[in-house]
């Protein structure tokens, strides 16, 4: 009998568990990271490979501890390395000795038939109705989890009391997990906002607006990325992440798979600094930093895991980007080797040069 | 006086010099090549890069600095994308012309068409018809230009099958014959294993240690293949395909007593593909596989103590 398992991927693991078990399906949800997890990632994992294919190795290993025997795994045509994920990882549990199976999301590239055998090993018990249902929930809890997602930095930037904003969005979360079909993920989003409206706030604060860019799993997996949002958010930055789930299945995996050209703006707005896709998200993450410089934030911080191929050519044309649009910029490679209180310091650094030159530009304008 | 066009001595330039020569001569440009890779290119281009980039990158910079110092008029810096279908290049390669206008300061004019076989092939011969009208306006001259550098990348594909290194064959030396008592694989992208300052000259000392030296180009055409035949899925980097395809056939074959594995620190790709090969190794033989790990902080003398202890350990293996 098959017991399904997944890696964590940031609030996305949630909705993941919800789709499998509405599609009757038995499952054994990766335990929550912890250090154990990224310890069993980096022991197993080659040395060199990205911080993202060691946690979720880490994932893979505890869930098939806690009896799943069949991961479902996503691929990629490349260049990024995450294409290549699998393959590796399927090599180290094969040699750890597990007996699994792994079933691999790749890309449709056209090919109709392999989408639907993929789908016919994941369809359980349940009818096509349920299913159809299952799917539809799962679509709208990716977009209520990002939606709350989004109300939560702008909201924790403001608390009057620090912590009480994570405290409502963890609980809010948890409705959403709860929630079993599209109404329920509304009435529950509803009640998430609420307790989140419900924080008091402190209108004297004076805040940033940062602009977060990087890696997709990196920026979507708190635990990989020091919990940057709350780091900031409590520093009274409102942080906003260029990244969302819900645009991204949107990007990639409806339209282009019915070759429909998306992202269209993000590419306009990387033009002038790079013309060509390297693979992964790093031509998105220049873009995006120009969307924020136009839009008037702060500054920007660009998130990626350490040796991230993309993400380093876009490191190396990021000081172009920042001197021509006028936007100042952090870029942080982060990986298991990472010490929290370091990555702190340089935030509190960044937050602290950015206040200054908000308050010297005000300075500026009054003596005009 | 002919335009002089730059080509560092760097990344590509060990896979398709040949051709590149014969294209921008039969246009009648005057071809600069920055000079062998030294302490000062090496400093110059980890001054030049972004901490993160990979030792080969930070070469390729510095590599183009001294091309600017020379004065060149232009630079060719080709945005290698992919050669083969469902394959790419290393995603640096991709954004290459970008890297090195940031992070280089005044620069000449970048020539850099894309090389993108898999996706446009037209656009590519398109590309390249564009740059060569740029030197030559008459088509013949062009088409002749095309020819010739295909031509010569053949000559050079058959050249280093033959036995050649890739640096011997650049260098005009002849291949080194000497059979050995000991063979050994060396197997990584051609700009480590060719790059003899990167290495601390590899090849040299493991003939020193009277060693015979495979390499994956010296392989037969079908060896790349193999590599697919092991795994669910092929690579999609052309250097990975290559890599894999070249451990595997010498897996099967078992013709060589040991390997070793030379990869640049921070590769991404390599990563994964040297961990694939040492896994199979390990796996399904008992030949021993050394990873070298190279960066700008490598000692010549802790490499060559590694690989005389590698070594003795393959001669002790054999004579037992």
């Amino acid at each position: 009998m098959r017991k399904f398992t997944y890696p964590h991927i940031g609030t996305l693991s949630l909705a993941i568990e919800g789709l499998l078990t509405g599609l009757g399906l038995d499952v054994v949800p990766p335990p929550p990271i912890t250090k154990r997890t990224i310890d069993l990632g980096v022991l197993h994992a080659p040395e060199f490979a990205c911080f993202p294919l060691k946690i979720s190795l880490g994932n893979f290993i505890e869930a098939l501890e806690a009896g799943a025997n069949t991961i479902i795994m996503a691929g990629g045509t490349g260049p990024c390395r995450f294409g290549f994920y699998w393959v590796v990882q399927r090599e180290i549990l094969f040699d750890l000795g597990y007996d699994f199976e792994m079933i691999v999301l790749e890309p449709p590239q056209g090919q109709i038939k392999q989408v639907l055998d993929k789908a016919g090993a994941l369809y359980g018990k349940c009818s096509l109705g349920q299913a159809l249902s299952a799917l539809h929930t799962f679509w709208r809890k990716i977009k209520a989890l990002d939606f709350l997602h989004a109300q939560s930095l702008v909201v924790r930037a403001r608390e009057a009391e620090q912590g009480a904003t994570s405290k409502a969005y963890e609980a809010g979360l948890l409705f959403l997990k709860e929630a079993r079909t599209p109404q329920e993920v509304q009435e529950n989003l509803e009640r998430a906002l609420t307790l989140l409206a419900k924080v008091p706030r402190d209108p004297a604060k004076d805040v940033l607006k940062i602009g977060l860019v990087g890696e997709v799993y990196m920026l979507l997996e708190p635990y990989a990325n020091l919990q940057v949002e709350k780091i900031l958010g409590e520093m009274g930055v409102e942080v906003k992440r260029a990244v969302y789930l819900s645009d991204w299945i949107k990007e990639h995996v409806f339209l282009s798979s019915l070759y429909l050209p998306g992202g269209r703006s993000v590419k306009k707005a990387a033009a002038p600094y790079l013309r060509h896709f390297v693979g992964g998200h790093g031509r998105d993450s220049l873009g995006e930093t120009v969307r924020f410089a136009r839009e008037g934030f702060d500054g920007v911080i660009h998130i990626l895991p350490f040796t991230c191929t993309p993400e380093i050519v876009a490191q190396s044309i990021l000081p172009e980007v920042s001197r021509r649009e006028g936007i100042p910029y952090l870029s942080i490679p982060l990986d298991e080797q990472s010490g929290e209180a370091g990555f702190v310091t340089r935030l509190e650094a960044f937050v602290d040069m950015l206040r200054e030159r908000r308050s010297g530009s005000k300075k500026k304008q009054l003596l005009k | 006086m002919a335009a002089t066009v730059g080509i560092p001595r760097a990344l590509l330039y060990y896979q398709y010099y040949p051709a590149w020569e014969a294209f921008f001569r039969t246009l009648g440009a005057e071809i600069v090549l920055s000079a062998d890779t030294s302490k000062s290119i090496l400093d110059q281009g980890v001054r030049l890069a972004v901490e993160e980039a990979c030792l080969p990158v930070k070469l390729f910079l510095g590599h183009v600095a001294d091309l600017r110092d020379k004065g060149v008029d232009m630079l060719f810096i080709p945005r290698m994308v992919s050669v083969e279908a469902k394959k790419y290049y290393c995603p640096k390669f991709l954004g290459l012309p970008e890297i090195v206008r940031c992070c280089v300061p005044d620069l000449p004019e970048i020539l850099s068409p894309e090389i993108n076989i898999a996706k446009k092939p037209a656009r590519t011969v398109a590309e390249l018809r564009r740059l060569a009208a740029r030197f030559d306006r008459r088509p013949r001259v062009i088409d002749r230009a095309l020819a010739a550098a295909k031509e010569a990348h053949a000559a050079y594909k058959t050249l280093l099958q033959s036995g050649c290194t890739p640096l011997e064959a650049l260098n005009g030396e002849r291949a080194d014959s000497r059979r050995g008592e000991i063979r050994v694989a060396v197997l990584g992208h051609v700009y480590n294993v060719n790059d003899r300052y990167f290495n601390c000259n590899l090849l040299a000392k493991l003939r020193e240690l009277e060693v015979e030296i495979v390499t994956a180009e010296m392989l037969p055409a079908e060896a790349a293949a193999c590599g697919g035949k092991w795994l669910q899925k092929e690579s999609f980097w052309s250097f990975g395909h290559e890599l894999l395809g070249a451990g595997c056939y010498l897996l099967q074959e078992k013709s060589v007593q040991g390997v070793i594995l030379v990869a640049a620190f921070g590769c991404g790709p390599d990563s994964l593909i040297c961990e694939l090969i040492a896994r199979y190794y390990r796996r399904f033989s008992a030949i021993p596989v050394l990873l070298l790990t190279l960066d700008e902080h490598s000692g010549e003398a802790g490499l060559v103590t590694r690989l005389e202890a590698f070594i003795d350990m393959l001669r002790r293996r054999v004579a037992v």
